[in-house]
């Protein structure tokens, strides 16, 4: 039996949990799907996993911006009957079906309205040597860090530029790792182009504050600090030895047997896109945004997934879409203002963060598209033959047509291009992303018959 | 007219069989220039399933599709490319005995006009050539010279060959108007205005509306085939797989991924060049394969694609020259089996061009079986 609803969210990190918690405070029967088993998306992954008493040593290795989604969660969101959690959704037909595959069983719910909170996926960090066993994204590490409990042994290394990067930094040194550097690419120049939007900055006091603390701590930890670094390469043979990188003029090379490489989020764009809903290019953060359509009205869109924004901002997205459904204007508006202030340092982050060039644009050998092993000198060929846009790469050279369909090499892939061919990357796009966006089994698939999707 | 782009030839559509006329003309000395609204290959050419096959053709095009096998057997000598084609043959299983004897009657229906490459062959020989299919089925037609290529590197070497050619291709030159005056036809596009006196149709999905510039018509449906490709898994079967009760068209490649096509349509929108896939048709092709090949139930579908192709009520091509005007030649509504045919159908335009006459019969392609019927039903 197809459950109907009037809401479903899908996304049950910090901007879904806040949406749910406001429908449901409003008593609207509102469904919650997620991918993972637990709710928390990323950033409060693994949550309500361990009791906060029973493991102290958890909660201190995680910080306190960590323990704050706990609250969120377990204050406002109270467990519904219709949450789905390791439900990976594959497909959402125009007329508010969603489809999703839990324990290996495909189902479907029927929502008049939609609200997609689907998050952020890490910026890929192409280098040469990126692809060696040894090297994952920081994101990843942290993961494995809030779900598993799992830190790495042996010596690491932590490069790129971004506050993720100096929290996993911390959060391993309080767990105990052999941490060899903390290696930030952070260019010169974006500091002195952030420089514009301090006051914003100076504005959100408290994101401020959470950055000072944390670089004190790394300061009096005494690891090794490394700023401006830049060519970095992780070196090795079936296993990353090093990272190797120019610091100051000099060569330098780091022993490590794990390296974590960050240089920011993206919104995870492949509903979306499969959606056909329109995206724009956002200069400022290197990413497509979606934007809602007037022909997809009952389709929401908060959170990461809908352009980098942070935890905190997400939540309040999360909220005011479910606020817009009931018609509190005075509270409505005091959540605006929120909203506003809590974006207040954005610009500042964005553009300090801004990933590296070298990463944007790497050299002809370094890997693009690691399923089909696309170089980015290959793509430079491709632009060499007369190749003009990322879909038409796919007949090149497969590029995002491997297992990933392009949510790792999709935004590398266009900024080669677009660079290669001297357009923008409105002008080379995006991959044409269709369902389902998720890979689904023939089993799964076999129950669909004619006459289930009508509104496609 | 000034500003006025002059040549022998204008083609509208950059498909394979544009470009085919293309190259066929520029080798017979003639000035081609291709308009195409988008990028060669963005649409049916270059998204199909690729496969090179005469097995299963309407009678009236197998003399054109095995005289096209002649030139995909030596495709570089054509294109400069192999085209990723391969012989890896293609047979379409029965899984009936009323299925048996259409194909009986069909196998002895081509003997007698000559044709031979289509074989009977029985259950043992079946099991032999794909030991992984389900043991329900009973026989083939086995056509063990067909094959498959990669269409987007066919359509590559379609056009490089073009280029190299001298071919003027313009790409994101969509139609606006055409008309023709003083023997010129001149045609207006968004970057441009081009004349020659001939003017040839290989439009596709869009060639009812050239028909219409041109005071031709055809009732031509845009369809959206849908195609799913698996993740990869142990290689199990080489040939491409049809079957005469089944919409089916089914090929590992060699990387492991399995190709699932045939028949199953998604939603096409040609103004916006939208092609949207249909669950409902994911289903039914899965339900397919796990009916043939039941071990392939836990198999993850990565990516489901769909294409815009035009679709004839009969399901065969136009080929042939204009009714309504002079020296307007038409060549699309291939009705998802033209990649085959894209060598052969640029050079019998070409002849049609430069000589007046067809080598081959093409009188069932004509323009004019849909005249007078339809031609009421438009009032």
């Amino acid at each position: 039996m197809i459950s109907r609803v009037p809401l479903a969210v899908i996304g049950a990190g910090p901007a879904g949990l806040a949406a749910v918690a406001e429908a449901r405070r409003q008593d609207i029967e509102t469904a919650l799907l997620d991918e993972q088993m637990l709710p928390g998306g990323q950033i409060y992954r693994g949550i309500t996993m361990a009791d906060p008493l029973a493991d102290p040593e958890r909660e201190e290795i995680l910080g306190p911006d960590y323990t704050r989604g706990r609250d969120l969660l377990l204050r406002e969101a109270d467990p519904g009957r219709h949450d789905f959690f390791g439900a990976s959704v594959w497909q959402i037909s125009s007329n508010g079906r969603i489809y999703f595959s839990r324990d290996g069983k495909a189902d479907e719910l029927h929502a008049d309205r939609i609200i997609l909170a689907t998050g952020a996926l890490e910026r890929p960090m192409p280098m040469p040597g990126w692809t060696l066993p040894g090297v994952m994204g920081a994101g990843a590490g942290q993961t494995l860090l809030k779900s598993l409990g799992l830190v790495p042994e042996g010596r690491v290394v932590l490069a790129g530029s971004g506050p993720l990067l100096w929290l996993l930094t911390a959060q391993y040194l309080r767990a105990g790792v052999d941490i060899a550097a903390l290696v930030e690419t952070t260019p010169a120049a974006n500091a002195r182009a952030a420089m514009r939007y301090l006051p914003g900055l100076l504005r959100q006091r408290e994101l401020l504050g959470q950055g000072r603390a944390l670089l004190k701590e790394l300061r009096q930890s005494g690891v090794q600090h490394i700023k401006k670094a830049s060519g970095l390469a992780a070196i090795g043979d079936d296993q990353v030895r090093a990272l190797t990188f120019k610091h100051k003029g000099m060569a330098r090379e780091i022993p490590c047997a794990h390296l974590f490489l960050h240089t920011g989020v993206t919104p995870n764009i492949q509903i979306t896109k499969a959606l056909g809903l329109p995206h724009e290019w956002d200069h400022g953060q290197r990413c497509w945004r979606p934007r809602p359509s007037p022909d997809l009205p009952h389709i929401h869109l908060v959170g990461d997934g809908a352009g980098i924004v942070g935890a905190r901002a997400a939540a309040l997205q999360g909220r005011i879409a479910a606020m817009k459904l009931g018609d509190d204007q005075a509270a409505l508006g005091e959540a605006e203002a929120e909203l506003r202030q809590c974006l207040a340092a954005r610009a500042y982050v964005d553009t300090l963060f801004a990933p590296g060039e070298e990463f944007l644009d790497p050299g002809d050998e370094t890997i693009v598209c690691r399923c089909e092993e696309v170089t980015a000198g290959g793509i430079r060929a491709f632009a060499h033959e007369g190749c003009r846009d990322v879909n038409q790469l796919k007949a090149y050279g497969r590029p995002g047509m491997g297992p990933c369909q392009g949510r790792m090499c999709g935004l590398v892939v266009a900024e080669v291009l677009s660079r290669s061919l001297g357009t923008t990357m409105e002008d080379v796009g995006y991959f044409r992303l269709r369902w389902p966006s998720q890979p689904v089994s023939m089993d799964q698939l076999a129950n669909f018959a004619e006459g289930e999707d009508a509104g496609l | 007219m000034p500003g006025s782009e002059t040549s022998d030839v204008i083609i509208i559509g950059g498909g394979l069989h544009g470009l085919s006329t293309a190259i066929h003309l520029a080798k017979a000395g003639l000035r081609a220039v291709v308009l195409e609204k988008d990028h060669p290959g963005r649409h049916a050419s270059g998204v199909n399933a690729g496969g090179v096959r005469r097995r299963g053709r309407h009678l009236a095009e197998i003399p054109l599709s095995v005289a096209a096998q002649e030139v995909w057997a030596n495709i570089a000598e054509f294109v400069g490319d192999d085209c990723g084609f391969t012989v890896c043959g293609q047979i379409e299983i029965a899984e009936s005995d009323d299925e048996l004897v259409q194909q009986a009657h069909r196998v002895g229906q081509l003997r007698g006009l000559g044709y031979s490459h289509e074989q009977l062959i029985d259950r043992e020989s079946l099991r032999e050539i794909v030991p992984a299919l389900s043991p329900h089925c009973l026989g083939a037609i086995w056509c063990p010279d067909d094959g498959a290529a990669n269409p987007y590197r066919t359509t590559q070497a379609y056009y490089r060959t073009a280029l190299s050619l001298g071919v003027q291709v313009k790409t994101a030159a969509a139609v606006g108007e055409i008309e023709q005056s003083a023997g010129l036809w001149r045609v207006r596009v968004a970057p441009g205005r081009f004349e020659a006196p001939i003017l040839v149709n290989c439009a596709g999905a869009w060639g009812q509306q050239v028909c219409r510039m041109i005071g031709d018509d055809a009732p031509v449906e845009a369809a959206a085939p849908m195609l799913m490709i698996t993740e990869a898994v142990e290689p199990f079967i080489t040939p491409v797989l049809g079957a005469v009760g089944r919409p089916l068209s089914f090929k590992q490649f060699a990387n492991g991924t399995v190709m699932i096509g045939g028949g199953q349509r998604g939603r096409a929108v040609p103004e916006t060049n939208i092609a949207e896939t249909r669950l409902a048709g994911m289903g039914n092709s899965a339900r397919t394969v796990k009916a043939l090949f039941p071990q392939l139930g836990p198999v993850q579908v990565v990516r489901c694609w769909a294409g815009i192709e035009a679709v004839m009520p009969d399901a065969i091509p136009v080929i042939g020259p204009s009714r309504a005007a002079e020296n307007a030649f038409h060549a699309f509504g291939f009705s998802g089996h033209g990649f085959q045919l894209s060598p052969i159908v640029g050079r019998l335009l070409c002849e049609l061009i430069t000589e007046g006459k067809s080598s081959l019969p093409i009188d069932a392609f004509a323009i004019a079986r849909f005249g007078n019927a339809f031609g009421e039903l438009n009032g």
